[in-house]
């Protein structure tokens, strides 16, 4: 009995995820955060998806809703729209966020409307069979990339950035100990929080690009993110092929909601003149 | 509202939303419908309620379902192509039990077809456009002022049965404009749905007491429980055991059955000396009547019968037209979409014929007239 059980189904335990699978390490960071800042379990809503990382619900004893696959943002904007005064995190695999939902992606940040996006990023779409995403490198094997992976690879957090949203985070399950602290800042921040969290499928993506044990993709996830402090001492070339991690961007500007009710003069039922 | 307001059918969809409780509209705009969210957007504000303009349709109707998982009356407001676009998730709301109200001004199809040219091409698509079976309600108003009155209903119905309501009209009803008194409140009843759970430590979400309608609180209000448009069991998880697949699939489509009286809207009056019946129904109403009275002025009898309720299908008031008619004649803007299932319902009692018209005119008076003079003869 852990102090966490009571965010879980425990009924619904063993989980289905496959060995070496590191969604967990970033499922567990969140609800760490969520009880850290001492949040609401009945007034925080979970939007998930499709995918591995649109099962978490199953487990989760929240009020929750899974979605057809890359909408989870559109009903967490209803949601929102409904209840502004609710906590809504949104918890999507990178095919899910960036692939079918990646329009959603870049007008959910573009109006800066106050959702906590978690992306857990593994470079693969371990559900189906290890198809390639948005999100592999190039070069990569999957299912459907049996030569290499052709297409030139999403950066997540750019995108984000460039449709608008106001607090982008990126970390990976390596460095679990700085994970939860991030999603803390994202779900405190006011606005659209886009949380990226490299993560490992061993199953799909590891065994197909010779890195057959978890240790293995984690180690690579170690070696693949510096910190923006690191970043600032290292030269272009030692730069190459890094991504970085920590808070990338921490910007105020006016949430959606509070916008459109002030500039439409949005009233409650009965608080009419 | 002062007595005596001139408008389209589109204000009196978007008026009758606002009269409803409708508190969260999304739309994306499409011709002939745009005129309902762009109304909702200045409205809404003032009445408790948001409105949102998304990125496509696919969105629109997930902003709408979350907000009503989350306890709020919500629409979206679209025509064919954007109708196609929300299948996937109007297959959704009817499994996962969560009301909503889409309001589809009919254009020419297939495709892009025509903008700003009427057809009811969709009928078919209100009710299998989705995969897989799920239940639906569609109702087709043939006024404006039942544009007002049957969006209300629609509201009702969604509210009540926890099934999503498409109403279908089409862009001439969309734009014709009309003199229409809008009811004051409290004249037509406002139905919002139950939320007598039990408490949580006994709540399942889809276990159903003897109305077979789950009690779905607001998401966020107090209780915890998942959605999930995976197969589900009484708990809303996911569960694919061949027993609860076939549970979750007969309960859903089976759960409107004992509400028929309740839901399907027939205008029909039975008129024995007629051997002919007509069958019309949207904006076809007023020319089917027209052609109703012409016959009868030449002598002619003929019986109008025309579903307000287009889904489920009104067979049981087509059968008993079927007994007392020797013809019925099916008129509709389609190649056919309804003709078989009144010749379903009719099982072989009354010879039907088809007439049909896709060219975008609206089938006319004079037209239909003809079509009973020349079967009588």
């Amino acid at each position: 009995m852990s102090k966490f059980d009571k965010y879980l189904l425990t009924d619904q335990m063993p989980h289905f995820t496959c060995p070496g699978c590191t969604h967990g390490i970033a499922w567990q960071a969140m609800i760490r955060a969520i009880d850290n800042l001492d949040l609401s379990q009945e007034e925080t809503v979970m939007v998930c998806a499709i995918g591995c990382a649109g099962k978490m619900p199953v487990y989760l004893d929240f009020p929750t809703i899974r979605t057809p696959h890359g909408r989870a943002l559109t009903f967490a904007t209803g949601v929102k729209l409904a209840n502004p005064d609710l906590n809504v995190i949104v918890f999507m695999g990178d095919g899910d966020a960036t692939a079918i939902g990646g329009n959603h992606l870049v007008h959910a940040s573009r109006r800066n409307i106050d959702l906590t996006a978690i992306v857990a990023t593994n470079e693969i779409y371990g559900m189906t069979g290890g198809q390639y995403a948005p999100t592999t490198e190039s070069g990569r094997f999957a299912s459907t990339a049996p030569f290499g992976m052709t297409e030139n690879q999403l950066d997540v957090c750019k995108l984000a950035e460039g449709a608008g949203a106001t607090f982008i985070g990126r970390s990976d399950v390596y460095h679990v100990q700085e994970l939860q602290g991030l999603i803390e800042a994202g779900i405190q921040h006011k606005g659209f929080s886009l949380l990226e969290i490299f993560t490992t499928c061993p199953t799909q993506f590891g065994r197909r690009n010779n890195m057959k044990r978890s240790s293995d993709l984690i180690k690579n996830l170690k070696d693949l993110t510096v910190t923006k402090k690191a970043a600032e001492k290292m030269s272009s070339e030692e730069l190459e092929g890094k991504l970085i991690r920590g808070i990338l961007l921490d910007e105020d500007k006016p949430e959606y909601l509070e916008t459109y009710d002030r500039v439409t003069g949005f009233t409650k039922e009965g608080e009419k003149k | 509202m002062k007595e005596g307001t001139l408008m389209s059918g589109n204000q009196a969809v978007a008026e009758a939303a606002l009269y409803a409780g409708v508190k969260v509209c999304a739309g994306y705009p499409i011709t002939p419908s745009t005129e309902v969210i762009e109304l909702l957007s200045e409205k809404l504000p003032s009445h408790g309620g948001r409105f949102i303009q998304m990125e496509d349709e696919l969105a629109s109707i997930g902003v709408i379902i979350g907000a009503s998982a989350a306890g709020k009356k919500a629409m979206t407001a679209t025509s064919g192509p954007g109708f196609s676009l929300m299948q996937e998730n109007l297959g959704y709301s009817a499994m996962v039990e969560v009301p909503i109200v889409i309001y589809n001004a009919q254009r020419v199809g297939p495709s892009t077809g025509g903008a700003t040219k009427p057809q009811q091409g969709d009928i078919m698509q209100a009710k299998y456009g989705s995969h897989g079976d799920s239940p639906r309600i569609s109702v087709m108003p043939g006024t404006v002022k039942e544009a007002f009155e049957i969006t209300v209903e629609a509201f009702n119905l969604s509210e009540k049965y926890m099934v999503p309501v498409v109403i279908l009209m089409d862009e001439l009803l969309a734009h014709m404009r009309e003199n229409i008194t809008l009811p004051k409140k409290g004249e037509i009843e406002v139905f919002d749905r139950r939320t007598d759970a039990p408490p949580q430590n006994e709540y399942l979400p889809y276990r159903v007491d003897g109305t077979g309608i789950p009690v779905l609180p607001p998401l966020g209000g107090g209780y915890r429980y998942n959605i999930s448009g995976m197969i589900h069991s009484e708990n809303g998880i996911p569960n694919l055991d061949s027993q609860v697949i076939d549970e979750c699939i007969r309960r859903i489509n089976t759960k409107l059955d004992k509400y028929y009286d309740d839901i399907v809207m027939v205008e029909n009056e039975k008129n024995e000396d007629a051997k002919i019946a007509l069958f019309g129904f949207g904006s076809t109403t007023r020319p089917a009547k027209g052609a109703i009275k012409r016959a009868k002025e030449a002598g002619i009898e003929v019986e109008l019968i025309r579903p307000i309720t287009i889904w489920p299908f009104p067979e049981r008031e087509v059968r008993e037209v079927a007994k007392r008619v020797d013809k019925i004649i099916v008129a509709e803007m389609n190649l056919g979409q309804t003709y078989g299932l009144v010749k379903q319902a009719v099982e072989g009692r009354a010879e039907v014929i088809s007439h049909q018209r896709v060219d975008s005119e609206h089938i006319g008076a004079d037209e239909l007239y003809n079509k009973i003079l020349e079967i009588s003869s």
